[in-house]
């Protein structure tokens, strides 16, 4: 069953001084996310990555279609326990502690009594704020505050867990804890949908992604899959400062830094380069596969869109 | 379903009474008290009168202050600061949330009553140095002012409901000066013809009368108060409150947040 | 999307209720309370007071004081109230709050100075109050009017009447009545005509509606006076040619070639008793008449209301 199936979800609204110009926030969506992936969906500021994960969560009605939240209807409420949320640049309640806000949310999504601190505790170490009781969330940085988010998100043990941006605000050990604790996530069996502009955290962990622009579907697909080696091409790399005459008879692009070499060469000449390096005593270091890049792929696809639309204006 | 909304009312209550701005006001209000003893000794035979007017007064204007900053934070803060959206994707259903957050603040106010409340007092004795028995009238005028701040409370989460927290403090605050007017807009109806007559009656019915509910000026001359009048003023502050908590209820039901 | 159609229902339902719920209470809570706003307001009755703490808002308070002044009179008026003491003071409040609100000055005239039921019994207030609105609007002829009506029907001073339309009578744009009136005090005040002149005048110049249906009611009493006057006169002149009272009105009509049975404003015939008196038949349909009631009737005030 998949975990999330999102049916022809969309969004328009009215703008204009009398509400009269309609203006498509969200084109209709067709989505399906399988149970137990990480999926990301990707695209840029204001493309429809928010409005599409309001409309899930219920906070935003759409103006057409329907969606299916772990083989139930969106709408139904006791979906959301067992679901959890992190919207973006959260904020929260200034006059709480850390551990009282936790321990309203695990109210509200109907744990236990007994059970409450002993998760608000865990989850608090697992997002790595140990050492913040009594500490009012006003003082809390934007970075402690991500954290938090985090874990009001993941505290009811939710099948299924929304994330808004969720790096954003971190500092590069922020954001590879993130990453980290989105991997546990998948190894506990969990569904993680998250929404982000930042391509390389999606290439590193997403199974699959969907690329959204201009409120339109771009694209949805493993990430493997859309970036595979379309060049052909892969890139030698081996010690010491010398080229080899008869890689540079393949007509190879070496680089020359510091004490290594990089060359780029066809794939079918793989082998033939490997020799030559070993005839010649020379170490090597790696063979790398040239995939595009996710940017590239992402770039292309929205100039592709940019021109279509272009042409048909 | 009723766990939920003692969780979100217990909450509110919480963070209303961490904010330090609670303080102030109390404090405020308190101080007026003691001025009150000060000015009432200008004139010693009205010492008393002055001390209950002016510190009911106090109390009653203080709270609605706080009635309507807090009223206004419940639910536009909340949106504007996203608060909201954490609390809405877990199994907790919109009117919950309202209704909920209603409780929680009345339940500030009705502290911070007791608190102001303790002040007069407090001024009281030290002028009067007892207590009689027509003091217990105050006790009922401070009753009548939380029923005011209930219905209050109503309309700043009607207007929170859907309005910018600016505009929904100004709507409050305006529609408790009308409300202070509500018997003299029913007189102005009286003499109207016509659709204007009607129109202008509709309006004095549908905004809140606090008319009933000032009995400030006559405990301070130690006049008694019908047990009816009790009655009634409980009873129209409940419904009231009932009907723009409903208003406020259906409106967020269908509100895109945004 | 079924539980957001059931919540909307019982919020819809709920508001529904509350608000007709509320609006019944708050009858009700009125009718414990009638006087209560007034005297609440009137803790504060010194006039000097209130417009400072009015805070420049004069207009909008005087508008106030001058509902409730009205809502004051009338309701107790309604309920044949024998006391209007709060009449003067609230009127008083509103014309310091607003001297130029000619209106608050009229109701004054009309309903300060006559006795109760129909007004405060204080036409010495009432001067007192009209001429504070002369002071303030010495140009407006009515005040002078009123000043002398006053002086005329409650404390029946000719001569004082008589001052007051002639200081009227010189204003720009007064009434060519008053200096007619100012004549008239002199020699033919107790007559009916002027009486009624003084009335229609009245109701011609103002658009209160509480002044007029007085001025209609006094106009009626005064045809119903003067036509029992006339009609007596008739049953003395028959007894005085005949040595008997008349056997019945139809005998008196024909006796005394009088046009026509005569009725009164409402309709209904004169009637004539076995005593030879001539009696209204529903005396409480007038409320100022002094002749034509029964002996030993105590007058009960009746409004004909100019209802729209």
């Amino acid at each position: 069953m998949p975990a999330i199936e999102i049916l022809g979800l969309e969004k328009t609204y009215m703008v204009g001084f009398w509400r009269k110009r309609p203006k498509c926030a969200l084109s209709p969506l067709h989505l399906t996310v399988e149970d137990g992936e990480i999926f990301g969906f990707l695209g840029p500021n204001g493309a429809g990555k928010t409005t599409t994960l309001k409309m899930l969560m219920g906070l935003v009605f759409p103006t057409a279609g329907s969606a299916r939240i772990l083989g139930q209807d969106w709408t139904d409420p006791q979906v959301k326990a067992q679901i959890g949320f992190l919207p973006e640049q959260p904020y929260f309640y200034d006059h709480l502690t850390a551990h009282e806000l936790l321990n309203y949310y695990a109210q509200l999504s109907g744990v236990s009594g007994k059970e409450r601190s002993r998760r608000v505790e865990a989850m608090l170490q697992r997002v790595g704020l140990p050492d913040v009781k009594g500490v009012q969330l006003r003082k809390f940085s934007k970075g402690m505050l991500q954290r938090v988010g985090i874990a009001q998100a993941i505290l009811h043990d939710p099948k299924l867990v929304f994330f808004d941006e969720p790096m954003s605000g971190l500092d590069p050990m922020g954001r590879r804890e993130v990453r980290d604790l989105m991997e546990q996530l998948k190894h506990e069996g969990k569904t993680v949908f998250f929404s982000t502009h930042i391509l390389s955290d999606a290439e590193a962990l997403c199974d699959r992604v969907a690329i959204i622009h201009k409120g339109q579907l771009r694209g949805v697909g493993a990430v493997a899959d859309l970036t595979s080696s379309v060049q052909g091409k892969v890139e030698v790399i081996w010690q010491g400062t010398q080229v080899p005459a008869s890689i540079k008879a393949l007509g190879a692009e070496c680089h020359v830094t510091g004490d290594t070499v990089r060359a780029m060469i066809d794939e079918n000449q793989q082998d033939a380069a490997i020799d030559a390096l070993r005839r010649e005593r020379l170490r090597l270091i790696a063979i790398i596969p040239v995939r595009t890049s996710l940017e590239a792929y992402f770039v292309e696809k929205l100039q592709r869109a940019e021109t279509t639309a272009g042409r048909m204006a | 379903m009723k766990a939920r909304v003692v969780h979100i009312a217990s909450n509110t209550f919480r963070e209303a009474v961490r904010d330090r701005v609670l303080y102030n006001l109390i404090a405020f209000a308190v101080l007026l008290s003691g001025a009150a003893i000060l000015v009432g000794q200008i004139s010693i035979d009205i010492e008393k009168l002055v001390v209950i007017n002016l510190g009911l007064t106090a109390v009653s204007l203080f709270g609605l202050v706080i009635a309507i900053f807090i009223g206004i934070g419940l639910v536009s803060k909340e949106i504007e600061k996203r608060t909201l959206y954490t609390v809405l994707s877990r199994p907790v259903r919109r009117w919950e949330f309202i209704v909920g957050k209603f409780f929680g603040l009345a339940g500030t106010l009705v502290v911070n009553t007791f608190f102001m409340a303790i002040g007069v007092f407090a001024a009281l004795f030290y002028v009067s140095h007892k207590f009689v028995r027509a003091d217990a009238l105050i006790l009922i005028a401070l009753y009548f002012i939380v029923l005011e701040f209930l219905i209050i409370c109503s309309l700043a989460l009607l207007f929170s409901s859907f309005s910018s927290p600016l505009l929904s403090a100004v709507f409050a605050f305006s529609l408790f000066v009308i409300g202070s007017f509500a018997e003299d807009l029913r007189g102005f109806a009286g003499m109207a013809h016509g659709l204007t007559r009607w129109l202008v009656t509709g309006a004095a019915y549908l905004v809140p009368n606090f008319s009933a509910f000032n009995v400030i000026g006559s405990i301070a001359h130690e006049q008694p108060v019908a047990a009816q009048l009790v009655w009634h003023n409980t009873l129209y502050a409940l419904f009231y409150a009932a009907m723009a908590l409903s208003g406020a209820v259906l409106i967020f039901e269908y509100r895109n947040l945004k | 999307m079924k539980q957001r159609r059931k919540t909307s229902i019982v919020a819809g339902a709920c508001i529904v209720f509350s608000l007709a719920a509320s609006a019944v209470i708050l009858h009700r809570t009125d009718q414990l309370r009638p006087q209560a706003t007034i005297e609440d307001v009137l803790f504060v009755s010194s006039p000097k007071v209130l417009k400072r703490a009015s805070l420049g808002y004069d207009g909008l308070l005087a508008d106030i004081y001058w509902t409730r002044a009205v809502q004051y009179f009338g309701s107790k008026h309604y309920n044949n109230a024998q006391s209007y003491n709060l009449l003067f003071p609230l009127l008083e409040i509103t014309t310091h709050l607003d001297p130029h609100l000619v209106v608050a000055y009229e109701f004054g005239a009309s309903f300060l100075a006559p006795p109760p039921p129909n007004g405060a019994g204080q036409p010495e207030r009432a001067i007192q109050l009209m001429e504070y609105g002369i002071q303030n609007n010495p140009d407006d002829w009515k005040l002078y009017y009123d000043l002398g009506f006053v002086y005329y029907m409650n404390l029946k001073d000719y001569k004082k009447a008589s001052e007051a339309f002639a200081r009227g009578s010189k204003v720009p744009d007064a009434h060519p009545f008053l200096r007619l009136l100012a004549a008239q005090m002199a020699e033919h005040a107790d007559e009916y005509d002027t009486s009624r002149m003084l009335w229609t005048t009245t109701y011609q110049n103002t658009e209160d509606r509480e002044i007029r249906a007085n001025a209609v009611e006094h106009l009626r009493s005064l045809r119903v006076d003067e036509d029992v006057t006339h009609l007596q006169e008739a049953v003395t002149y028959f007894g005085k040619r005949t040595g008997r009272l008349p056997a019945s009105m139809t005998e008196l009509v024909a006796a005394e070639r009088l046009p026509g049975v005569p009725v009164d404003p409402d309709g209904n015939p004169y009637e004539l008793t076995a005593e030879g008196r001539i009696e209204v038949r529903v005396p409480s349909d007038f409320s100022f008449a002094t002749k034509g009631l029964p002996p030993g009737y105590q007058p009960v005030t009746k409004f004909h209301d100019l209802q729209p």
